[in-house]
Order: structure tokens, then C-alpha cells, then sequence
């Protein structure tokens, strides 16, 4: 019977270093493969629109470094995807720069690496929607226009299983992939060994949190996946966590909106009939998943698209009268901006701490705090008219003329008297769905000899 | 009848984004009795979470009682894909406090034998 292990040692790799201990741990346990995802959209469209990594370098080449020790020790394949927290063409890039140094500081012996690029040209996808191509938004989007491909930074296509079973085929010992569905870089070797998709994509779609899936809750340790034609068998290589199937159940449904069913690019997880069976008490198995493959395979497109240059100010209000009265104050500001300034383009938010800052509009309490923090945040095409707005907006709350004021000498309390500059402000301007005939098409899968002495 | 508030038969209650455009809920009892019982006299629905939050009903596009995790979890469509401008919650991650507000009524046994 085929089984196959595969060791995950970070849910997101690099955003803290993840744990030596464990790490080494789960290698002794001889895997076959060693995976780990590198990034994910719950950062936000901030660093996809300017094409940046949130984690520190050192922290990266930390992680590809333990990675390719072991991979390179055991000889078995090391797979990281969505490369540098966006996986970009940039991301891909970078990693594949750091496993070169690596691989010179450390003198490994001669290996093969595979970098595969997810980013997608606009006039790839100009060519597609002038043909004639429909390609439909998720939640209600309108579907692609040339307009929307045109005000999106980066566009990317979340890869599935194929490329990379595609790279393991041309015996590729290091892949560093773009962005891809969190599950298929785990199932992609798995059914590439021979293992059925539904155990494959369910083996993916749990352990790619890696520690996450045990208990207690641990961020940073080694998970292994024993995986067989029938089961997958969860195991933390951690000495305080254990795999009960409650923990995995847990996991199974955290971040996804349906617990049951999951769309990847081959086809439909359907995770209803999943049973999920103690094993003794440090593991946990499942089985029961079922997969369908779909008549038309497809895949999610991801971009984010610039909204403007941004400034932030902090200001803080104590007086009962003026908090009673927050939603004229808030009106005055935007007023005073509108009327007072000659800049034509521009938005303006506030989130007021203490009243709804956290939940915006979902907030239900009606109580009225002792103070408030009020940020306001303005965003306009060029640095200076944002930071002009938010200036503007931000002390109309030291100048308020509430027609009952008494403290005359200021209405607001500032840390110091500066709007600041933020990162720019981007928005998610695609998500959406294109077909592909061609499993790989929207990628490009390149080969490099690294190591042993070669440049 | 005792009528506990949620936190105190619950190990979790947590809000996450679960992709760009929504965020997803997580309600997970401590024991499994207490959870069979909320979901056989359905103690948590759809209107019940409604009336504790101010979002539409269109806006609730998931609501289920998930078995392996003792679990119910619903999920909502934001209002703006997450980090848009005027953010309030990158990560979705401090929604669900509204939640602790629920009071079950449990019969008395059921909460003796699972203290």
C-alpha cells in the first residue's frame, strides 16, 4: 500500500520564524516530502498592489534555510508556494536568489530547482475578454473588463496541483511556486506518489496551517501527514501538542466560509461524509472525503489595484458633550474639508475608537464611552493632497463650534500636531474565475541547476 | 432550567476572514451534550445571531452546525473586500464579541453533569 509523509513546519512561512525543535523532529521521522505555504490574501491587497513581502528577509532565508538542509539531507522534494507572502514573479525571484545563496553558504551538492511563475500578463487576459471571453467575478463583481485589468497592479492565477506535479515529473528537488490554492502544494506530491485525490486535497487543506491543526493552540511547529490510499494520519512533532479529532475538526473548518465543500482548480472537495477518528492520544485521522473533478477546470484570478496616496491623524476627544454629539462633529469635518479645500479628488474615513472603530457598521452597542479615539484616515492621488485633507479633517476636532462648547481652549487632545503617512491605500480590484483547458497554461514553469559549486 | 451565557459552555468563539469577502464565525461548545441539545431544540439560529449584530439577513450567506467540531459556524459578506479603504478589521478577527451576549436556557441536568 502506498503511504506517503509529508512534514509542514509553519502555517505561513516566515511571518515568525518557525521552530527548530520540532522541525528537526519530524525530518528523524524520514518524510517524503517537505512543504510549506508561503502566502496568503488575509494580508490584505496592500502588498500585492506595491509587490512587497510583510516579513523581514532574515526571517525568510530562516525558514528556506532549515527547509533545504533537510530536504538536501534526506533527499526528498522541498515545495514552498505562494513565494514571499504575495507570490508574485517578485516573490518567486526572491526566494530562488536566497536558495542559490544558501545552497553556496552552505556548499550543498548539485540539485535541481523548479521556480514557477503565477503572474499573469494583462494583455493575456485583454486578448481573452476582447475575444469574447466571459470571465466572472466571485460575490456579485461584474465580470473582467479591460478597465479593471488596467487599474490592477499585479494579477495572479492561483495554480493548482498541475504545475507542480508538473516540476515533480522533470525531478525537480526544490519548487518555489507562486500563488497557489493553500492545498495544492501539499496534495500535488501526494497524488503524484499515487495517492487519491480526495485523501490528497483533504491531507492539504488541513495540514497547510501546520500546528494549527493540534492542541493546544501553537503557531510555529512541525506538523507530519501520514497519508494512505483510505486515511491521512495528523501527528504534531511538538512534545506539548497533540492531534485529537476534535482539533482537527477545529481546524478543518477555520478561515472557510462552508465547512463542507471546497473548490479547487481539478474540481469539488466535499468534506460531508468526513469522519474524523482518534488514533491514541498524541493522533488523529480522517477519512471519508470525496472528491469530484470538474468538467471544466478553472482557476482564481487575484489582483489588487491602487486607490490613491494616504495620510492618518490621531486625535482624541474627552468631553461628554462632544462625544454626545460625535455624529455633528464628523459632519463639520467632512464639511470644512469639502468647502474649505481645492482639492478635487479624495476620500475620507474615520474610525472612532471607543464607539464602532472595531465592527463599523456591525456594531450594536448604544453605549456611550468616556472618551473616544477618532483616526481619520484621507486618501487622494497625490501625497500632498492627502496629506492636506487629512490635515483639514483632523483639526476641524481641535476647532469645534458645537453651539454649547466650554472648553474654548481646544475639543481635541493630540499626541502631537502631524498627519502621518501611511502605505498607500489599494483595493482587491480582481477576483475572479477563468477557465483553463490546459491546466498550466496561465503559468510558466522554469529549471535551474543550483548548487555544487555551479553560479 | 438554567440559562447560561455563551462563554461559559463554549472553548471558542472566534471571527477570521474566510477569503477577500466574508468573514466566518466559529462557535465551538465545550461539551458535546450541551451541543447536541443546542442543535436538536436549535437554541442557535440564523435570527438569533441576527439580532445581536447589526447586518442584514441577505448579508448571512452560511449558517450550519458542524458535527466533527461541535461547532456552529455562519458566515457573512463584508461590506468591502478586507484592507479596503476604511478598514476596520484587516483580519476579521475581532467580530464575534456580540456573541458572548446569547443566553441559553439548558435544562438543569445537562448543565450539573458538564460543569
Amino acid at each position: 500500500m502506498t503511504t506517503v509523509k509529508i512534514i509542514n513546519p509553519t502555517g505561513h512561512l516566515a511571518t515568525v520564524p518557525f521552530e527548530e525543535e520540532s522541525f528537526w523532529k519530524g525530518v528523524e521521522r524520514e518524510p517524503d516530502f517537505i512543504c510549506a505555504d508561503s502566502g496568503s490574501n488575509d494580508i490584505g491587497p496592500q502588498p500585492f498592489g506595491s509587490d512587497t513581502s510583510i516579513s523581514p528577509a532574515s526571517w525568510q532565508k530562516h525558514d528556506l534555510e532549515l527547509m533545504l538542509r533537510a530536504s538536501r539531507e534526506l533527499d526528498v522534494p522541498m515545495i514552498v508556494g505562494s513565494a514571499a507572502d504575495t507570490g508574485t514573479d517578485r516573490g518567486v525571484d526572491q526566494f530562488v536568489e536566497f536558495i542559490h545563496e544558501i545552497a553556496a553558504e552552505q556548499q550543498l551538492d548539485e540539485f535541481k530547482l523548479s521556480a514557477i511563475y503565477s503572474e499573469v500578463t494583462p494583455e493575456v487576459l485583454v486578448e481573452r475578454i476582447d475575444g469574447g471571453e466571459v470571465v466572472e467575478g466571485l460575490n456579485g463583481r461584474q465580470s473582467l473588463t479591460r478597465e479593471t485589468v488596467d487599474n490592477t497592479e499585479h494579477v495572479l492565477a492561483a495554480m493548482g496541483v498541475d504545475p507542480y506535479i508538473e516540476a515533480l515529473e522533470a525531478g525537480a528537488d526544490v519548487i518555489i511556486a507562486g500563488r497557489s490554492v493553500d492545498a495544492a502544494l501539499f496534495a500535488a506530491p501526494a497524488i503524484w506518489s499515487g495517492i487519491p485525490e480526495n485523501v490528497a486535497y483533504i491531507s492539504g487543506k488541513i495540514m497547510e496551517c501546520a500546528s494549527l491543526l493540534a492542541e493546544p493552540f501553537a503557531g510555529k511547529e512541525t506538523v507530519l501527514g501520514t497519508l494512505t490510499e483510505d486515511d491521512v494520519v495528523f501527528e504534531a512533532m511538538s512534545d506539548y501538542q497533540r492531534v485529537t479529532p476534535e482539533s482537527l475538526a477545529n481546524h478543518a473548518m477555520y478561515e472557510r466560509a462552508d465547512p463542507f465543500i471546497e473548490t479547487v482548480p481539478r474540481g469539488e472537495l466535499n468534506m460531508q461524509g468526513c469522519d474524523y477518528i482518534s488514533v491514541d492520544d498524541e493522533r488523529a485521522r480522517v477519512t471519508g472525503a470525496e472528491f469530484t473533478p470538474a468538467e471544466q477546470q478553472t482557476i482564481k484570478l487575484e489582483g489588487a489595484g491602487k486607490v490613491g496616496e494616504r495620510y492618518m491623524m490621531i486625535t482624541g476627544i474627552r468631553d461628554p458633550y462632544i462625544i454626545d454629539n460625535l455624529d455633528e462633529a464628523l459632519e463639520m469635518s467632512r464639511d470644512n474639508v469639502e468647502k474649505q479645500l481645492d482639492v478635487d479628488e479624495y476620500e475620507l474615513h474615520y474610525h472612532v475608537y471607543g464607539q464602532d472603530g472595531v465592527m463599523g457598521d456591525f456594531e450594536p452597542s448604544e453605549e456611550t464611552p468616556h472618551e473616544v479615539g477618532i483616526v481619520v484616515e484621507g486618501i487622494a492621488p497625490t501625497a500632498e493632497d492627502a496629506e492636506e485633507v487629512t490635515m483639514r479633517a483632523g483639526m476641524s476636532f481641535f476647532y469645534l463650534r458645537l453651539p454649547e462648547i466650554k472648553g474654548t481652549g481646544g475639543t481635541a487632545a493630540f499626541i502631537s500636531d502631524e498627519a502621518m503617512p501611511a502605505q498607500p491605500a489599494y483595493t482587491w480590484s480582481i477576483n475572479h474565475v477563468i477557465d483553463v483547458d490546459d491546466p498550466v497554461e496561465l503559468q510558466d514553469i522554469e529549471y535551474h541547476s543550483v548548487g555544487g559549486g555551479s553560479a | 432550567m438554567k440559562h447560561v451565557q455563551l462563554p461559559e459552555v463554549t472553548k471558542t468563539v472566534r471571527s477570521k476572514n474566510a477569503g477577500i469577502d466574508q468573514i466566518t464565525f466559529d462557535i465551538v461548545f465545550s461539551e458535546r451534550e450541551i451541543y447536541e441539545y443546542v442543535k436538536e431544540h436549535q437554541l442557535l439560529t440564523e435570527e438569533r445571531v441576527l439580532s445581536k449584530f447589526n447586518f442584514s439577513k441577505e448579508s448571512i450567506d452560511v449558517f450550519v452546525y458542524f458535527d466533527p467540531a461541535q461547532a456552529v459556524k455562519f458566515t457573512i459578506d463584508r461590506r468591502h473586500p478586507n484592507g479596503s479603504p476604511g478598514e476596520h478589521d484587516l483580519y476579521g478577527a475581532q467580530q464575534y464579541p456580540p456573541l458572548f451576549d446569547i443566553t441559553l436556557s439548558l435544562p438543569d441536568r445537562i448543565v450539573e453533569s458538564n460543569a
